[in-house]
């Protein structure tokens, strides 16, 4: 087993106890980047060749000399007898969705293409204060609208590692591809709608979106300012119960940072376990084995269950958390959830029409070089030459919502909606109501990671990928996804927690419980083939 | 189901937007504007108590949870010249934008 394999929690021992040093961490991880990842993303990719169609392509940027120098202040820091942060010299990435200061930052769009940002957003400042070494920027959806990747303005766009046909998911997909590829063992994502929950899904590794106002996002390009969620990428829950614990809390640059006291997140995961995994009530509901979607073809809703395979996975695991202690609470109703899709086309549109409108062409980002005779047409012009169809398209619907003879039909009224969602969990979590679960275990995904191009262009079937991770977003409160096993082609199966607001913790013990009791598992050693065609 | 949103109503959101369209690019996002419009209607059909209230997001801010304001204090930024050098044009540190239309006042 190569450093770049090492979950991040063990690397760090290694490293601070110096069996190991920082720099051989990076050169490790930078070594397999160049092994796995093929050409970066960019504005002009030229035609595909059938050996870059195999790679992952996660990243957009890669900034090896800073990983290097990083790396390097890690080593001497050790030298030097301090004692150095809880990531000491493990390597990361960062959606190109968060500033880091002297680096591009994208957020995956034409219009951003030249932004180099002036500061650093501050779950990635923590993570390098914590010693962690930032290997580079990594791929998304433009603007993070979308759940496959493949609408970044920055081709090639990610493929998902353990079959480079299809999707890694998203938006986050360049950080659960670039996790899954044992290139850099943390990334940074964030979650709007599912998107860390999805492509941690699609590529076998856990994700984690906090609950609102967990993690800073001083430095977020922001999407839908009350859904957004910055989170942790990882290998195995203990690495992204130790990268949760150092990028939550509270922050002076950011008013919707709760002052909420950070928990030992880690400590959380060891002696005691089983105890406190036992008795744990765990809820399964019919409304998160079956999808409600809209076909635009014939204007009708069609209702159907899960893929078998997906069924049986959840349904193990409750198994083997029922064979912990845990007890497993069947019919748990959550009859809003199938609303979560249309509810949050309405909420998520208003809110990225009002934060899109800042990209003018104007202070930073892309300006048209065409001549314009005024103000309105360099507008105009910097805006269609600069942003995408999916931003386009979710300026306009978010503008139309809202107007003011329609947003009582559909703003406020989604609004409402989202009351009723948020309410569904509160019934299900409250401690003196029928059911008192501590979690709600669900599918993270409808079906398995899907080829590239089979959905994409269809922005309603797209959206509905998301249908069991929304809520989430809506209801504010914490969900895990992580692996539980695979379908008969190979592709990774996610299961995922919901907690009530705060309890990232419990999520996390549950999510480690799950780990011990399928260690040893055929399943658990099977490696993505990006790694067995390299090798 | 009919199209909510006519040529004409897209082609005045477009300008609101300030967006330019290719006919190609029109149609196609007036057809996926339309066919979320038709999911969105789903939400026309349920019950809702009128006393309802909205939730503009999920997790309540309480006065322990929501944090204390920040003492109004100027701190200068050490990096302006990074800001500056982010503009499309500028003169003299100053941001030049094209014409900006406007009418004598008298």
């Amino acid at each position: 087993m190569e450093l770049c394999d090492l979950p991040a929690h063990k690397l760090a021992r290694l490293i601070r106890g110096r069996d190991i040093s920082a720099v051989e961490a990076v050169e490790s991880a930078l070594a397999r980047v160049e092994q796995v990842d093929g050409q970066p993303g960019s504005l002009e990719p030229g035609e595909l060749s059938p050996e870059e169609a195999r790679r992952v392509h996660a990243f957009i940027t890669v900034s090896a000399d800073r990983a290097r120098s990083q790396a390097a202040a890690v080593d001497r820091q050790i030298s030097a007898g301090e004692v150095p942060g809880p990531l000491a010299g493990v390597p990361f990435t960062v959606k190109d969705i968060f500033c880091v200061q002297g680096t591009p930052s994208t957020a995956g769009s034409r219009i951003l293409a030249n932004f180099v940002a002036p500061y650093t957003a501050t779950p990635v400042r923590r993570m390098e204060a914590a010693g962690g070494v930032m290997l580079g920027k990594v791929n998304l959806d433009e603007f993070t609208f979308g759940s496959s990747n493949e609408s970044s303005a920055f081709q090639p766009s990610p493929r998902n590692p353990w079959d480079p046909a299809r999707v890694p998911g998203g938006s986050s997909g360049g950080s659960t591809a670039a996790v899954a590829a044992g290139e850099g063992q943390l990334s940074l994502g964030t979650d709007t709608a599912g998107s860390i929950r999805q492509p941690a899904a699609f590529c076998g590794v856990v994700g984690l979106k906090p609950t609102y106002g967990r993690v800073s996002r001083f430095g977020l390009i922001a999407f839908g300012s009350s859904l957004d969620c910055p989170g942790p990428v990882a290998r195995d829950v203990t690495d992204a119960a130790l990268m949760l614990q150092v990028i939550a809390g509270p922050d002076p640059f950011d008013s919707t940072a709760a002052s909420v006291p950070v928990p030992d997140y880690v400590a959380a995961l060891g002696a005691g376990l089983e105890e406190r995994i036992r008795g744990l009530r765990i809820g399964l509901s019919p409304d998160y084995f079956r999808i409600t979607f809209f076909d635009a073809s014939t204007g009708e809703l069609h209702e159907q269950p899960v893929s078998p395979e997906i069924e049986s996975a959840i349904l193990s695991t409750a198994g083997y958390l029922a064979e912990m202690g845990a007890d497993i609470v069947e019919d748990v109703p959550m009859p809003h959830t199938r609303y979560g899709i249309p509810t949050f086309f309405v909420i998520s549109r208003v809110e990225a029409a009002s934060n899109l409108h800042r990209y003018d062409g104007v202070k930073y980002g892309y300006r048209t070089p065409d001549p314009v005779a005024d103000l309105p047409e360099m507008y105009r012009k910097t805006r269609a030459q600069g942003f995408g169809l999916q931003p386009k398209l979710r300026i306009l619907m978010g503008m139309y919502v809202s107007a003011a003879q329609y947003s009582e039909q559909y703003y406020n009224r989604a609004l409402r909606v989202r009351t009723l969602i948020r309410r569904d969990f509160e019934q299900a979590f409250d401690p003196g109501g029928r059911y008192r679960l501590a979690a709600l275990l669900t599918p993270t995904t409808p079906t398995p990671a899907f080829p590239i191009g089979a959905v994409y262009g269809d922005t309603v079937l797209m959206q509905y990928a998301d249908q069991f991770t929304v809520p989430a977003n809506h209801a504010g409160i914490p969900g895990l996804s992580l692996p539980v096993g695979f379908d008969p082609e190979g592709l990774p199966i996610g299961a995922q927690l919901l907690g009530p607001d705060y309890s990232e913790a419990t999520l996390l013990q549950i999510g480690r419980a799950f780990e011990l009791a399928t260690e040893g598992k055929a399943w658990r050693s099977l490696r993505p083939t990006v790694l067995e065609m390299a090798s | 189901m009919t199209n909510e949103i006519d040529q004409e109503t897209f082609a005045h959101l477009v300008r609101l937007a300030a967006l330019e369209l290719s006919p190609a690019e029109a149609e196609y996002l007036r057809q996926q504007l339309n066919n979320q419009l038709k999911a969105v209607q789903e939400l026309a059909a349920i019950p809702l108590d009128p006393g309802t209230p909205v939730t503009l997001h999920g997790v309540p801010f309480t006065s322990e949870t929501r944090p204390p304001i920040r003492v109004d204090e100027w701190v200068p930024f050490a990096h302006t010249e990074e800001i500056l050098e982010q503009a499309p044009e500028t003169e003299e540190r100053h941001i030049v934008v094209p014409e900006i239309p406007h009418t004598e006042l008298e």
